[in-house]
């Protein structure tokens, strides 16, 4: 019997294996999107990317958009209820605006894709892996790195930052709302003081962030359909596992660039 | 020289031999059945066959090249001369029949989608699904998916045709249809043929020679003559279908007459 150390460590093992795994894939879909490319690559890929484009963006945008206006009316009422103490009511347009830009509205966007297209990426793979599709896209002679990630990552590269722009407005608009009924401040105005109050690094670490998450999201929920063995169980597990995973790198990662962006000087 | 060549091939799992130091060659043109129990290695087999798995050690040379050890581009050219019907047919559920068939078509050559939709077509009436292209997978029979996997499978005019387990699932009359199918198909069209299967009458109609695994060893390779009248116990077993342990057959047997006895002195 396995003492509680050598548990440990096979854990450890098992995590590690897991992370490399996720290079070795993160490395060969780099070497693969040049073919999920318009014009100058392969234009089925370039359709599917499309495709998984409005799958991952366009579908999920009243669900992201409805998120962030929630978040954002939440963030400003709480904000409002400490800052009203010391007369400081108008630092609540600065708390929505930079919160979300730098924070919020990439991170709400990343749970939402997690939970939406993280997952339906694992359940998708390890169906195929489990009917056989894959070894059938292998004896074709089809790389499945080539013909099933590298549009999803393309697509992910570009839909999660357009979604986290929509957050970042809708937020903000929400913000704008609460301001208005609670202090009859109009939207015009508030507008202003709001797009004053972020500056451009607030809006491309707020990017940078966004990138980093649709790469987790797209190769976890993908990494967790091609390790899928066995039945119909097995794609069940790797999608609660595609989320949970995916949320929680996704908050690691968040932590990490945050505090880059603090010690390096930026927001 | 033989079309394929398999020397001294060794598959291993976790330590435990599967395939052990099997030796086979298939000749052009023929078609060669790998008969053998459940756990016996056939599909082990067929998947070094087709590239698919690495051996343990051994070689597997198809038409000179040694697909164990060539490297990926070479083995890309290998699979393009290989068609596979997978057991469960393994369609790609979000495409039509004619899109399944025109896939490999598509994407490997330079065919105008005209001559694309003239060759579908031809492939489609060959496996008397002419009327059913538009129709997805899930729409389909069980006989018909298989006969749309091998339409599929035919799309490249492939030199070596695959089946594994072509009757799994089906009711005898299709079985039958499909047995036919198989022996039309390499009459038309002169290809060398893989058949892996444990339905006896299927393997006899359409094989020119039979390979007989027992746990990972061939017990026999011969014309289906040679081996019928093998007098090795395990094929003699297997052929005359006799239970592992007949002793324990016997007993249940005994032992449930008992209990039907002593039900109907009861009542």
């Amino acid at each position: 019997m396995a003492t509680p150390l050598e548990g440990v460590g096979k854990r450890a093992l098992d995590r590690l294996d897991y992370v490399g795994n996720l290079n070795i894939q993160l490395w060969a879909t780099l070497r693969a999107i040049g073919s999920a490319l318009p014009i100058i690559g392969n234009r089925y890929r370039w359709k599917e990317t499309v495709r998984q484009i409005l799958q991952i963006g366009v579908d999920a945008l009243p669900m992201v958009g409805l998120m962030a206006i929630c978040s954002g009316i939440i963030l400003a009422m709480q904000g409002a209820s400490e800052l009203r103490r010391f007369g400081a009511l108008h630092y609540v347009i600065d708390l929505v605006s930079v919160g979300f830009t730098r924070e919020l509205g990439p991170l709400l966007t990343a749970i939402a894709v997690s939970g939406r297209s993280g997952s339906a990426f694992a359940a998708e793979i390890g169906t195929m892996k489990v009917t056989e599709e894959i070894d059938a896209l292998k004896v074709m002679a089809f790389e499945p790195i080539e013909f099933i990630l590298a549009p999803k990552y393309l697509a992910a590269l570009i839909a999660v930052p357009c979604l986290s722009i929509v957050s970042n407005a809708c937020g903000i608009l929400a913000g704008g709302g609460f301001m208005f009924f609670s202090t009859h401040l109009g939207l015009g105005l508030y507008l202003k003081y709001a797009l004053d109050s972020i500056v451009a690094r607030d809006v491309i670490s707020g990017l940078i962030k966004s990138v980093a998450f649709a790469t987790i999201i797209a190769h976890v929920g993908c990494l967790e359909g091609f390790r899928v063995r066995g039945g119909p169980d097995a794609v069940g597990r790797s999608t609660t596992s595609a989320v949970v995973t995916s949320t929680f790198l996704v908050i690691v990662a968040d932590a990490v660039f945050t505090a880059i962006f603090y010690f390096t000087g930026k927001p | 020289m033989s079309l394929i060549s398999i020397r001294d091939l060794v598959v291993e799992y976790d330590g435990r031999h599967v395939l052990d130091g099997l030796n086979l060659d298939i000749e052009s043109g023929e078609t060669m059945v790998l008969l053998g129990g459940s756990g016996s290695g056939k599909s082990t087999l067929l998947r070094q066959i087709i590239g698919l798995e690495r051996p343990k050690s051994g070689r597997v040379v198809v038409k000179g090249t040694d697909i164990t050890r060539c490297s990926p581009g070479e083995l890309m050219r290998f699979r393009r001369s290989v068609g596979v019907a997978f057991q469960s047919a393994a369609l790609f559920n979000s495409l039509t029949v004619e899109e399944n068939v025109a896939l490999p078509l598509r994407e490997h050559t330079a065919l105008a989608p005209s001559i694309i939709d003239l060759v579908v077509w031809m492939k489609l009436v060959v496996l008397g699904l002419a009327d059913f292209g538009k129709l997805l997978p899930q729409e389909l029979s069980g006989g018909m998916k298989k006969r749309a996997a091998v339409a599929r499978a035919l799309a490249l005019d492939p030199e070596i045709l695959v089946f594994d387990e072509p009757s799994a699932g089906l009711d005898p009359i299709v079985a039958a249809e499909l047995d036919e199918l198989i022996l039309l198909l390499k009459q038309a069209f002169q290809m060398t043929v893989i058949v892996v299967t444990h339905e006896l009458p299927s393997a006899f109609r359409i094989a020119d020679r039979i390979a007989m695994l027992y746990q990972g060893k061939f017990l026999a390779v011969g014309t289906k003559e040679e081996v019928s009248k093998s007098k090795d116990p395990h094929i003699r077993q297997f052929l005359d279908r006799i239970p592992d342990n007949i002793t324990q057959a016997a007993a249940v047997s005994a032992y449930f007459k008992q209990y039907l006895q002593n039900r109907e002195e009861t009542s």
